[in-house]
């Protein structure tokens, strides 16, 4: 996104769905479930939508099946998939789409089974041919050996690495809708189960049910909704690669380039930034971000989250709804990001709610590291 | 055209005469890997398929953890071979925890799941 479309889509609406264990529902139910509590925040009926941007896990034409799930024909669909980070994705085409006329309401609507169905991650790509016959666990391998790159470069340690989920665990025990709110320190970070190493069980996202949805129009009438709309002021991606082997820099991730650019669009900096909903799938991930998105210098990741300076109180807020780490991973995490910064500009946040927050960042990550997409999202003061 | 193949079945085949190939562009002289049919840095399509080295050094490590009656734990990790170019491989010969970045490590020819796969083990020394 350029400045060109700084804050000309607003988002009116917001839902979610199917939270820790939706039993007895498909992953399209509960995408239905959550696109019925979006339109119903933004005051608006499933037959007002005439955009649509989806994917799905399951299948390789989940947007069509949603679109026939929830029983509309879009004039425009984008069912672009990078994994998790897509839905962070949509801001940008459904900016595009909603400020050329292509449609006027666009739907951002995400929907998974996977807890109830299988307990594990599941997914529809194939597995990379020159990595597969060395049976990596797909995707904590990857994620384990930036983690162990970054311990080597920077020093960075196993105690910073298990502080980002302890952080993250603070945050979810203010949220009533995080799965995950028991008490957790560092040292039971350090002794769960080791999975692969240097990452332990509590190292890793959860796997959970859950949906998410997001409803959003031109800016010029954001303000005939029940809800205090939420600007997009700038979104930008870049991708790097899809095979950790393809990974020119284990501890330098394409962030770098999507954070600088959705910067430059919102025209603000990271030190603007009042609440900071990072794509968490490892703890790793959020020292990496915090970096690559300027919060703190490349290597200083693991000293910046170190002993609850991320945690409620700290220096800076992040993943204040518990991330994908502590409050809901449905397979893929990236929708809630920009559905809890919407929801701690709006002041409506479901746990911890910060004090006058107009600028929130969310990040998507898709793969493993591959794809990175940042959002500025503002409240209207920031237009 | 039933006798062509393509760059998978070229490394794939060189395996299988116990030979490690690795694709390398005329045009700009850079390796790649995984084979393609061009090249990732400078895109040309000319592309020559040369003996590897073999010599590498451990880029990063992780020991997949596995419960002992399904086979008990196993190495991943990234090799960075002499030539530049990086492949997902495991290193034998050595517990799957004592693998370390920087290690150094030769290439052979191994066996998985009835698959021929480039394996390494530690340079002695």
């Amino acid at each position: 996104m350029t400045n060109e479309l700084r804050g000309k889509a607003a988002i009116v609406g917001t839902g979610h769905a199917g939270f820790g264990e939706a039993h007895g529902l498909t992953a399209y139910d509960v995408m239905a479930q959550s696109a019925l509590a979006a339109l119903g925040d933004a005051g608006l009926k499933l037959s007002d939508v005439d955009g649509l941007f989806c994917t799905m896990m399951e299948d390789s034409m989940p947007a069509l099946m949603a679109a026939e799930y929830l029983g509309i024909q879009p004039r425009i669909i984008d069912g672009t998939m990078l994994g998790g980070s897509s839905f962070v994705n949509y801001l940008t085409s459904a900016t595009m789409a909603l400020e050329a006329g292509l449609c006027d309401v666009a739907l951002i609507v995400y929907g998974s089974n996977q807890r109830t169905a299988s307990g594990r991650l599941v997914t529809a790509s194939r597995p990379p041919a020159y990595e597969a016959p060395y049976n990596p666990r797909y995707p904590i391998s990857a994620y384990a050996m930036a983690a162990a790159r970054h311990m080597h470069e920077f020093g960075t340690t196993r105690e910073q690495l298990a502080d980002v989920a302890v952080s993250a665990r603070a945050w979810a025990q203010h949220n009533p809708e995080a799965f995950e709110r028991g008490p957790l320190s560092r040292e039971d970070v350090l002794g769960a189960r080791m999975v692969g190493d240097p990452l332990t069980v509590r190292d890793c996202c959860l796997v959970t049910d859950g949906g998410g949805a997001i409803v959003l129009v031109r800016a010029d009438r954001a303000k005939d909704f029940p809800k205090a709309p939420v600007y997009v002021l700038g979104s930008a991606a870049e991708s790097s690669h899809r095979q950790i082997s393809q990974m020119k820099d284990f501890t330098v991730t394409a962030a770098r380039e999507s954070g600088r650019r959705a910067f430059a669009a919102a025209g603000v900096s990271p030190s603007d930034i009042q609440a900071v909903e990072l794509y968490d799938a490892f703890t790793i991930n959020t020292i990496l971000f915090l970096e690559d998105l300027g919060f703190c210098a490349k290597g200083e990741g693991g000293a910046f989250v170190e002993s609850g300076r991320i945690a409620p109180g700290g220096v800076l807020p992040v993943n204040t709804n518990g991330g994908g780490l502590s409050c809901v991973h449905p397979g893929m995490y990236g929708i809630f990001t920009v559905i809890e910064a919407v929801r701690q500009i709006r002041g409506d946040a479901p746990g911890m709610q910060l004090n006058n927050v107009d600028l929130a960042l969310a990040h998507g990550n898709g793969g493993v590291l591959s794809s990175q997409v940042t959002a500025i999202l503002g409240s209207h003061d920031t237009l | 055209m039933p006798d062509a193949i393509g760059p998978d079945q070229i490394f794939q085949r060189a395996l299988a005469s116990k030979e490690i190939l690795l694709p390398k562009c005329d045009d700009c002289g850079a390796y790649h890997f995984f084979p393609r049919v061009l090249c990732p840095h400078c895109h040309g399509a000319s592309i020559s398929w040369m003996q590897a080295s073999g010599r590498g050094r451990v880029h990063a490590t992780t020991v997949v953890r596995r419960k002992p009656e399904r086979g008990g734990d196993y190495n991943v990790c990234m090799v960075e071979l002499d030539e530049g170019v990086r492949m997902m491989s495991r290193v034998e010969g050595v517990a799957p925890g004592d693998v370390t970045i920087d290690m150094e490590v030769s290439a052979f020819i191994g066996e998985g799941d009835g698959d021929l796969l480039v394996l390494f083990k530690p340079v002695e020394g």
